[in-house]
């Protein structure tokens, strides 16, 4: 398994799929943003593609594209609350560094 | 690190997202079938009553809807004037044309107007257009009840004989019918896929359809999957309904009827013919067939068969013939004989053709439903619906297509070797400050410099809304539709602005061409690889100098002291000047990272300073609201 989820992450992305009440799971993925630099990228999935990669944890189906693999191998993904802010965190040991808001990242 | 939250599907590849649903069609003189691509086969539907074929009759009835098929058939011989068969033939034609060929046709023609000929039944005038329509419509209707879903887009396969008037007759029936028409498919091309001789390295056959109106004699080579049709001929007035009429006066003949006008009379000798033929052609059938007509019964001998046939049988030989003449190969250069057409069952036809051709024709699958199951593969296939084993290699894109962006590199959108048509998107950004128009430019090529690819075309996207660098959405999608043409299309997600391009990529482009920019992409790849790095540092400085630059002149004065400030600048010198004269792109991140470091404190101070500046003066109440 190259990719892992706290319980707190598990336990929220659960609850997001079941209260949008359709589609398959949770895509993780990696897309360039405009003129350089990664981010991350987290949807719903209503279909999959000959791409993907599909991870079982328990009833909760994650979905990689093999492209994005690569990038996010060995990633923990958490759920977390920053003051008011609340959201899922990438760890990454895949990144050599990041831009100043930490919305994009180099390998 | 930011945290993230889960966004809805849709920005991402288009053409994945959603299984279409298209149907092949062929359109045929006497029949007409449907058919479409399911998981594993392709289905050519059937009615109640398990037939494919569908009679492409329209009866107009004296009130109520249009009768379309086998309903309509049935009054053929007792309505026979408000019964249009054959339609296929007058599609395209003008009243001249008629006129120089004096078959007849059982219904009335409307001759008035010289350029459209229209067919005059007790529901008023209708063009071939109107009826071909018609004809459409019901065989939709058929498919769409039987899927229990929309039809997203359809192939019509026509003759390959049939001229510029006549696709496009084809082509307004069906707009006429409401259909989104993939591409109509020239009949012997549908065959071929439908025999999967398109998978084949390379081949030359010859397609022998014989159908109800129209005869063809095609031949096509196939290199790796890509068509190159080498000849047509044959005659757009001659097929089964031919057979049928030879039978036809010979019964009248035999019997000394006097047909003269009696159109209903006329019918019925027809049909009893047409049923003669069918069971002398019908290959477990070896015997004589006798005809009952008013009470009279005559035999129809295979010889007699034969004969009457015989002329017909030798026209289409002598199309042969010349065709492959035409084609500048010789006989022994065919590796393949497609059988294609109900009438092509006939003996003779079987046994005059293996004798010209000198091999044995193939007709393993049913020469009927043949043409329809190849353009209803054709539609799966352009529909977007290519499955991981089964996709057909029509045409792939030779080189990719992209996208310049910031510092001279190349975004691929449309990979190299992707079969088209495709759709993808991608979403792009603006890179500075209250941007309101943004240079799209694109780019062929493996290269990751746009220096090394091919410049294919530019063009602006403007009215974009001003806002803070990086928060406008831009969508760009790339489109290459079956015909190899390539829609460029950028679209402001706010505020719905777009405007879009097309261009032909593989114009003024040789073989040697592209095995060179592959070649080189290839052999540079590390350096290609390493200078993208590069660039991608060079702009990340560019932004970071021209964001506090430009922070300083708005801000600096207010919040840093003289000390902070030079220092700030000093760095920024320091990282100009490698950005400017040195290509080691580890210095250059490292003082990237020194000014980001350096410059913190500073945007830090700039927040709170902002935040002062706009909650001061004023009450909380103001604030709040």
């Amino acid at each position: 398994m190259s990719i892992t989820i706290t319980s707190n992450a598990k336990d929220h992305l659960k609850r997001s799929v079941s209260e949008r009440n359709k589609g398959l799971g949770v895509r993780l993925g990696v897309k360039r943003t405009g003129c350089s630099g990664l981010a991350y990228l987290m949807e719903f999935v209503d279909v999959l593609s000959d791409e993907d990669e599909v991870y079982q944890f328990d009833e909760l189906k994650l979905v990689v594209d093999k492209k994005s693999l690569i990038y996010l191998k060995g990633t923990q993904l958490d759920y977390v609350k920053d003051g008011l802010n609340e959201g899922f965190e990438f760890t990454n040991p895949n990144v050599k560094n990041e831009c100043g808001c930490g919305e994009s990242f180099h390998v | 690190m930011a945290l993230m939250q889960i966004s809805e599907p849709g920005s991402r590849v288009s053409n994945t997202n959603q299984k279409k649903r298209a149907i092949g069609i062929d359109l045929g003189t006497t029949n007409s079938l449907v058919g479409f691509r399911a998981q594993n086969e392709t289905i050519i539907i059937n009615d109640d009553f398990g037939n494919v074929l569908v009679p492409s009759i329209v009866h107009f009835p004296l009130e109520g809807k249009y009768l379309v098929g086998k309903s309509a058939e049935i009054f053929r011989e007792s309505d026979p004037k408000n019964t249009v068969a054959s339609v296929k033939r007058l599609l395209g034609r003008g009243a001249e044309d008629v006129v120089e060929q004096p078959l007849s046709y059982p219904y009335e023609l409307d001759l008035s107007d010289e350029r459209f000929l229209k067919i005059r039944t007790r529901r008023g005038s209708f063009s071939p257009v109107e009826i071909s329509s018609e004809i459409l419509k019901h065989l939709q209707n058929k498919a769409q009840s039987f899927l229990e879903e929309q039809v997203d887009g359809v192939v019509i396969t026509v003759p390959a004989y049939f001229d510029e008037a006549q696709r496009q007759a084809t082509k307004d029936s069906a707009t006429l019918a409401g259909m989104n028409v993939l591409r109509l498919l020239n009949e012997p091309t549908a065959a071929a896929i439908a025999y999967g001789l398109d998978n084949n390295e390379e081949e030359t056959i010859a397609v022998y359809d014989l159908g109800g109106g129209t005869f063809d004699i095609s031949i096509l080579r196939i290199v790796k999957g890509v068509f190159e049709v080498l000849a047509t001929g044959g005659d757009a007035s001659l097929g089964g309904d031919d057979f049928d009429f030879a039978i036809a006066d010979w019964i009248s003949e035999s019997l000394s009827l006097k047909i003269g006008k009696n159109t209903n009379l006329q019918a019925s000798v027809l049909s009893t013919a047409r049923i003669a033929k069918e069971k002398l052609s019908n290959p477990s059938n070896h015997d004589d067939v006798n005809i009952e007509f008013m009470s009279k019964t005559l035999t129809l001998t295979r010889e007699k068969f034969s004969k009457l046939t015989e002329l017909l049988v030798r026209r289409t030989i002598k199309a042969c013939r010349r065709t492959v003449r035409d084609a500048g190969i010789g006989f022994e250069e065919i590796d393949n004989v497609l059988l294609v057409g109900g009438s092509s069952r006939n003996f003779n036809v079987r046994k005059e053709v293996k004798k010209l051709f000198g091999i044995d024709p193939k007709y393993d699958l049913d020469p009927d439903k043949v043409v329809a199951l190849g353009a209803a593969l054709q539609a799966d296939v352009l529909i977007g619906n290519k499955g991981a084993n089964d996709s057909l290699l029509l045409d792939v894109i030779p080189l990719s297509l992209g996208l310049e962006t910031m510092g001279g590199l190349v975004e691929k959108i449309i990979p190299r070797n992707a079969t088209i048509p495709i759709s993808k998107s991608q979403e792009f950004t603006t890179f500075k400050d209250g941007q309101t128009a943004m240079k799209l430019h694109i780019l062929q090529g493996e290269r990751e410099l746009v220096s090394d690819c091919r410049s294919l075309a530019h063009f602006e996207l403007r009215g974009i809304p001003p806002m803070v660098a990086g928060s406008a959405k831009i969508s760009v999608s790339f489109r290459v539709d079956a015909d190899g043409l390539l829609g460029v299309e950028a679209q402001e997600l706010s505020s719905g602005k777009k405007t879009s391009i097309s261009i032909k990529p593989s114009f003024g482009l040789t073989e040697e061409e592209i095995t060179r920019m592959l070649r080189d992409s290839f052999e540079k790849a590390e350096i290609d690889h390493e200078q993208r790095l590069l660039t991608e540092s060079q702009v990340e400085a560019d932004r970071l100098i021209h964001d506090i630059q430009g922070a300083l002149e708005q801000d600096g004065e207010n919040v840093l002291d003289e000390q902070e400030i030079k220092m700030l600048q000093l760095n920024i010198k320091d990282l100009k000047v490698v950005r400017e004269q040195s290509a080691d792109r580890n210095l250059l991140v490292n003082l990237t990272e020194k000014l980001m470091k350096s410059s913190e404190t500073f945007a830090e101070r700039r927040m709170n300073f902002s935040i002062k500046k706009a909650l001061s003066g004023k009450s909380l109440d103001e604030v709040e609201t």
